[in-house]
């Protein structure tokens, strides 16, 4: 009973107060419950592949959001995972649960290869130094079409799971275990430092620490991540191909994170399931669908430029002057201090 | 083979430092990675071939028509949706590239899929020495330095060059000083867009038009302007030749190289920036380290 009661008042006190986390709540229950409301296997489909982006999306987000090392070729990471995992589960027959994690560590190893080149680059510099590993290891896929399956890619590759719905809870579970990961992350010791190295490098060098190390780490865990996601894709899709080494690839990570808010990961994810869909339903009018999804995130972006989730959130909760606790937009007073809200 | 580097080479290399310079100069004076940028390069090739074969305008009124409906569209891009938003810088990014999408679907729906010629504007070749070099190759040459030529001499002699330079070096200050900093990125827009146009309309001829036909040359002005330095106009032509000759060289000399043109070109950028991570005439600024 006093378990119970406990509960509830921790229900009403730190999650009925704030409208986004009432947002946020309704959000992971309806995505666990949707196979209840529906047998729909496309839409189960479509919301399992937004996870696995939102995945993706949200490892940008911790290394160029975050950390500030803007990167245009994230989906090196995405790239050999997924091949490494189709390899390895193609050629050898291992099952999904060992190839997942080689292939993230592929990628992890990636990162590193890539981190250490690109640690004197900065702002424009790296981003567009990181666009060009994804292109390069393509162009090697291209030459040797016999070991990397060339245009068509590698496919014949075991199922996730039997069950349809054992996938899609694989897919759904995983990103929302991971994106908390991510998000606890960034609100950790280690997240401030990250913070402080994109708003001063300099400054933190000065402080006595050693950002080389800290921004090695951030390539390291955006690049587990998204070979996670990497993984899971290929799996899900039961192919590997050249197409998720491409620009665009790399380019669709940032679009998502910022139309849903750069630098806070539930942007990210807010902006896959979004997009994601929004790009499947337009699939209706097939012949103007990429224009209008362009439109859509060009029109976004013009009115709120820091996001959507960013917009949101600035609407419906204020910052209480005096204690920096956040409100929702109605209060008078603050819910902590009950200092006057202006 | 070794001419036909030669004149691919140079061709090439023209057109890339073309757009490379038109890229860094609005990066420079408006800090804006323009990744639409090879999407007008685009448009006015696609501009020519409407204006040139369908509506069969003679080409001394299709090809300044062109460029100049291509540059007010980015001027009005620019007004649009980048200037209201310019300090959100990575909204103005996925703005550009979102701009580059719309102007490729347009294009998609408008001229559909399918691959497109535009005849060249002069016939005929001369061989000097036995190498063929058509009069259309010369002529993109010619107009590509003359261009260059002019840009430079804006850049260097004149007072909207002046302004573009200062609020290059540090936009702040040269607001201060009084100047209309949005302006001057606006007519930095222009001259870069209309590179990029003027570009477009010479190689319209020389390349096949199609709805995706933007996104290679971007890949490569993007690692020209890193190469060459960002910002730095000397740099970027000397990028755009370095680059080209590269892809053109391994075109011609490897087997597979057509896969491998743009990795290799990428694989020796990554190596100038790991020895010079500013590039070859980049500089940092002070206030941005």
């Amino acid at each position: 009973m006093a378990v119970i009661r406990m509960s509830m008042r921790y229900i009403r006190n730190e999650i009925l107060v704030l409208p986004t986390r009432v947002i946020a709540v309704v959000f992971v229950l309806a995505l666990l419950l949707m196979p209840l409301l529906t047998q729909d296997m496309y839409i189960l489909r479509i919301l399992a592949i937004a996870s696995i982006f939102a995945i993706f999306a949200a490892s940008w987000d911790l290394l160029s959001g975050f950390v500030g090392q803007v990167s245009f070729g994230h989906a090196l990471f995405f790239g050999v995972a997924a091949y490494t995992t189709a390899l390895l589960n193609l050629r050898l027959g291992w099952p999904p649960f060992v190839t997942i994690p080689i292939g993230a560590l592929a990628a992890v190893l990636v990162g590193l290869l890539v981190g250490i080149p690109c640690l004197r680059l900065k702002g424009p510099y790296l981003g567009l130094a990181t666009l060009a590993f994804p292109i390069m290891l393509m162009g090697i896929i291209f030459v040797f079409p016999g070991f990397f399956g060339g245009e068509l890619g590698i496919s014949g590759i075991t199922r996730l799971a039997s069950l349809r719905i054992h996938e899609y809870y694989i897919a759904v579970v995983l990103m929302l275990v991971l994106c908390y990961i991510m998000w606890k992350i960034t609100d950790s010791k280690i997240g401030i430092i990250f913070h402080a190295i994109r708003e001063d490098e300099i400054a933190v060098r000065a402080s006595g620490i050693n950002t080389i190390k800290f921004k090695l780490l951030a390539f390291c865990l955006s690049g587990l991540f998204a070979g996670i996601a990497g993984g899971l894709y290929t799996h899900f899709l039961r192919i590997a191909g050249p197409s998720m080494l491409a620009v665009l690839m790399s380019f669709q990570a940032i679009i998502w994170t910022i139309f849903g808010g750069i630098a806070t990961i539930y942007g990210a994810v807010v902006g896959v399931f979004i997009l994601f869909p929004t790009l499947e339903v337009l699939r209706a009018a097939s012949e103007y669908r990429m224009l209008i999804f362009a439109l859509i995130v060009l029109m976004v972006l013009r009115v709120m430029p820091e996001g959507i989730t960013t917009f949101i959130r600035d609407k419906l909760e204020r910052e209480c002057p005096r204690c920096k606790v956040r409100n929702a937009f109605n209060r008078k007073e603050c819910r902590v201090c009950y200092s006057e809200m202006r | 083979m070794l001419s036909d580097i030669l004149v691919y080479g140079l061709m090439n290399g023209a057109v890339y430092a073309m757009l490379a310079v038109g890229f860094s100069l609005i990066f420079g004076a408006a800090r804006i990675i323009n990744l639409a940028h090879t999407a007008f390069f685009m448009l006015a090739a696609y501009a020519v071939f409407y204006f040139g074969t369908s509506m069969a305008f003679h080409p001394i009124i299709a090809i300044p028509l062109s460029i100049v409906i291509v540059t007010l569209i980015g001027v009005f891009v620019y007004y649009v949706f980048m200037e209201p938003i310019r300090e959100h810088e990575t909204a103005v990014l996925i703005i550009t590239v979102a701009v580059a999408l719309v102007f490729q679907e347009l294009i998609l729906i408008i001229f559909g899929g399918h691959y497109r010629g535009v005849s060249s504007i002069v016939s005929g070749y001369i061989s000097p020495m036995g190498i063929r070099i058509s009069y259309q190759y010369l002529l993109t040459i010619g107009v590509v330095s003359l261009s260059l030529v002019a840009v430079w001499l804006v850049l260097m002699k004149t007072r909207l060059g002046v302004a573009i330079r200062s609020s290059a070096q540090d936009r702040e200050v040269a607001n201060l000083m009084g100047m209309n900093v949005a302006r001057i990125a606006a007519a930095t827009m222009a001259i870069s867009v209309g590179l990029a146009a003027i570009a477009g309309v010479m190689v319209a001829p020389l390349y096949t038009l199609e709805p995706h036909m933007w996104l290679d040359p971007l890949v490569l002005v993007l690692a020209i302007v890193i190469l060459g330095g960002l910002g730095s106009i000397k740099g970027s032509f000397i990028g755009a030749m370095i680059l080209a000759f590269i892809e053109v060289t391994v075109v011609f000399t490897m087997p597979g190289g057509s896969f491998l043109k743009v990795a290799i070109a990428l694989a020796i950028m990554l190596v100038i920036l790991v020895v010079r991570p500013e590039g070859l005439y980049g500089v940092y600024m002070e206030g941005e380290r």
